[in-house]
C-alpha cells in the first residue's frame, strides 16, 4: 500500500481536521492512511508510537502517571481509495491518575470494498480517566466492513467512557465487540449511535463486568434502521460486588422493511448489586410524529428529525 | 368572517358518538373557547380538526377558509395554517429546543432569531433553553411553554390550544395568556380547549360542549356564568334550555 499526499489531504478534510489543529503544538495527533503514518505530534506526558504493518498500523499510546492531557488527542484513520484493508492494533495505557480524551476520526469516503479492523487493548490504572470518542464517515455506497474490537480493564477509581458514532454515509457492515471490566469504584459508559439504511448490517456486542465494590456502568445503544437494514444488539452487564450499579439501555427506531433485535442480558452475582435494563424498539412515537406534522413537516421530514434527535 | 366552519360533524369511536352533529363557526382573528366537562368531546374536536390518526372517519365536514379539509392529512392542514398544541406535549429525546421550535421555520430567513424571540415571549431565557433537549429533563410546564413558543414561531392562521393551563404554575400562566394575546395580535384565530374559568376569560366567544353536542354558544361571560355555576359537575341534564336560561 502506498499513500499519496492527495489522499492524505482528502482524509484530513473529511475528518474535519484543519491545519490549525494539526499545527497546534499543544494538541497531539496521529494521522494514518491505510498502513502509512502520515504525521503525528505528541505533548509532554503522552507517548505515541505508531509502526507500519503490511495491512495496517500498530499504535501504542501511554499517558504518564499523574499527567493530564489538556487538549483532546486526535487520531485519524482512513482509507481513501475504493478498495483496501486497514488493521489497527491499538494499545493504550493510562497510568495512575492520568487523564486523556481521544477523538478518533475514521474516514472511508469512497469505499466500495474496504475492511477496517480495530483491535484495541486499553488499560486504565487506578484513578485514571480515559475518554474515547470514535466518529465514522463512510461512503454512500456501503461497501465497507468495520470490525471494532476492544478489551478494557479499569482499575480502582478509574473511568472509561466511549462513544461510537456512525451517522454519515452508509454503515455497510459493522460488528462491534467491546468488553470492559471495572474494579472497585471504577466507572464505565459505552454509547453507540448508528443509523443504518439500504441493506446495512449493524451488530453490537458490548459487555460490562462490574467486579469491584461500588463499580458503576452503563451500556447505551441508540440505533435507527431504515429500508432493509438490520440491527442486532447484544448488551450484557454483570455485577459481582456489593453496591455495584449498572444499567443497560437500548433504543431502536425501525422504519420501512428494516429489522431490529435487542438482547439485553443482566447478571447479578451479589445480593447488594443492582442492574436495570430497558429496551424500546419500534417505529417513531406517534405523538412525536403528530406534533411535528401539526407544525407542517411532512412525515418523512418529521421522522428524520425525530431520528436525528434520538441519535444526537 | 368565519375562518373555520364545522358542519354537522359526527365522529364515533368504538360505536359511541363522541362528536354528535356539531356545527360551529370560528371567526377570523378571534379568541374562542370550547368549554365543557370531562368527556364532552373537547379534545376529540381538536384532534378531529387537526385530522389526526383515529379521528378521520367522520361524517359532516370541516371547512377552512371556505374549503373542505376533511380529506387532507394533518401536515397538509398544518401547511394551510392550522396547528394544535397538546394537553400533554410530547417528549423528544435528544431533539434540541432550537430545532423543535425551528421545525416549522425551515428555509425561512432569520429562523434563528424567530426561535429566540418565541422563547422570550413565553418567558423562557434562550441562553438557558435553546440547546436543551425537549425530553424528560424538562417539567411538564416547561414543555407546554416550549410547545406554545413553537406555535408562536409558526404564526398559524388557526391555533388550537388544548388545556393550555394544565401543569402550569401561576407565573407561567401569565406568559401563556400573554402568548394568546400575541397570537391574536398577529392575526391568528385561537381555539382554547378548556374547563378552566381563568382560560375561558381570555376568550371573546365560547362554545359549551356536552356529550359531543354544542349545548350553547355566545359571549364568554354568558357561557362562563352558566358553566361555572351549573355545569360542573355535569349531570348532562342541567342544560341551559332545561333550566329556562336565556340563550
Amino acid at each position: 500500500m502506498k499513500s499519496s499526499s492527495a489522499d492524505a489531504g482528502k482524509l484530513l478534510d473529511l475528518a474535519g481536521l484543519d491545519a490549525k489543529t494539526l499545527h497546534d503544538p499543544d494538541a497531539a495527533h496521529v494521522v494514518i492512511h491505510e498502513n502509512t503514518v502520515l504525521g503525528s505530534n505528541t505533548v509532554p506526558g503522552l507517548h505515541i508510537e505508531a509502526v507500519s504493518l503490511p495491512d495496517g498500523v500498530k499504535a501504542t499510546i501511554r499517558v504518564e502517571k499523574g499527567k493530564i492531557i489538556k487538549k483532546p488527542v486526535h487520531l485519524c484513520f482512513g482509507v481513501v481509495p475504493k478498495t483496501g484493508t486497514q488493521r489497527i492494533i491499538m494499545e493504550a495505557f493510562m497510568e495512575e491518575n492520568s487523564r486523556a480524551s481521544i477523538l478518533a476520526h475514521c474516514v472511508f469516503p469512497f469505499a466500495e470494498d474496504v475492511r477496517h479492523l480495530m483491535e484495541g487493548t486499553i488499560h486504565i490504572a487506578k484513578g485514571a480517566w480515559y475518554s474515547y470518542y470514535e466518529r465514522h464517515i463512510h461512503s454512500p455506497q456501503g461497501g465497507i466492513k468495520v470490525y471494532p474490537k476492544a478489551s478494557v480493564t479499569v482499575e480502582e477509581g478509574g473511568t472509561f467512557t466511549t462513544e461510537f458514532e456512525l451517522l454519515k454515509g452508509r454503515v455497510g457492515l459493522i460488528d462491534i465487540d467491546y468488553e470492559v471490566s471495572c474494579g472497585k469504584d471504577a466507572v464505565m459508559e459505552m454509547v453507540a449511535r448508528i443509523s443504518g439504511t439500504g441493506d446495512d448490517v449493524i451488530k453490537i456486542q458490548e459487555t460490562g463486568h462490574l467486579l469491584g465494590e461500588n463499580a458503576r456502568g452503563v451500556l447505551r445503544s441508540k440505533i435507527a434502521v431504515r429500508d432493509d437494514a438490520r440491527a442486532e444488539i447484544y448488551n450484557k452487564m454483570t455485577a459481582s460486588a456489593p453496591y455495584a450499579r449498572g444499567h443497560v439501555d437500548c433504543k431502536e427506531i425501525v422504519q420501512d422493511r428494516a429489522k431490529a433485535m435487542a438482547v439485553p442480558v443482566v447478571e447479578v452475582n451479589h445480593p447488594r448489586a443492582h442492574i436495570t435494563h430497558e429496551a424500546a424498539i419500534g417505529s417513531v412515537d406517534s405523538k412525536q410524529l403528530e406534533t411535528l406534522l401539526a407544525r407542517g413537516l411532512t412525515e418523512d421530514e418529521a421522522v428524520e428529525l425525530i431520528i436525528q434527535g434520538m441519535l444526537s | 368572517m368565519s375562518i373555520l366552519q364545522i358542519r354537522d360533524l359526527e365522529l364515533r369511536l368504538s360505536g359511541k358518538p363522541i362528536l354528535d352533529g356539531l356545527t360551529m363557526d370560528f371567526m377570523e382573528n378571534k379568541v374562542h373557547a370550547v368549554v365543557g366537562p370531562n368527556g364532552a368531546g373537547k379534545s376529540t374536536l381538536a384532534q378531529t380538526i387537526m385530522g389526526l390518526s383515529g379521528y378521520r372517519e367522520i361524517s359532516g365536514d370541516i371547512l377552512f377558509q371556505g374549503e373542505s379539509i376533511r380529506e387532507l392529512e394533518p401536515d397538509e392542514r398544518a401547511r394551510k395554517g392550522i396547528t394544535l398544541a397538546w394537553q400533554e406535549p410530547a417528549r423528544f429525546e435528544g431533539l434540541r429546543i432550537r430545532d423543535f421550535i425551528g421545525a416549522s421555520l425551515r428555509g425561512k430567513e432569520k429562523a434563528g432569531d424567530l426561535v429566540f424571540d418565541a422563547l422570550k415571549k413565553v418567558g423562557m431565557e434562550p441562553s438557558i433553553y435553546l440547546d436543551r433537549a425537549v425530553d424528560r429533563t424538562l417539567s411538564g410546564g416547561e414543555r407546554k411553554k416550549i410547545e406554545l413558543a413553537s406555535i408562536l414561531a409558526m404564526k398559524p392562521k388557526v391555533a388550537i390550544l388544548d388545556e393550555p393551563d394544565s401543569g402550569i404554575d401561576i407565573d407561567s400562566l401569565e406568559h401563556i395568556f400573554e402568548a394568546v394575546k400575541l397570537l391574536r395580535k398577529g392575526g391568528t384565530t385561537v381555539l382554547l380547549i378548556t374547563h378552566s374559568m381563568a382560560v375561558l376569560e381570555q376568550a371573546e366567544h365560547a362554545f359549551l360542549l356536552c356529550c359531543g353536542k354544542v349545548q350553547d354558544e355566545g359571549p364568554t361571560k354568558k357561557i362562563g356564568d352558566y358553566f361555572g355555576k351549573k355545569c360542573v359537575p355535569c349531570s348532562h341534564k342541567n342544560l341551559p334550555e332545561a333550566n329556562g336560561d336565556e340563550r
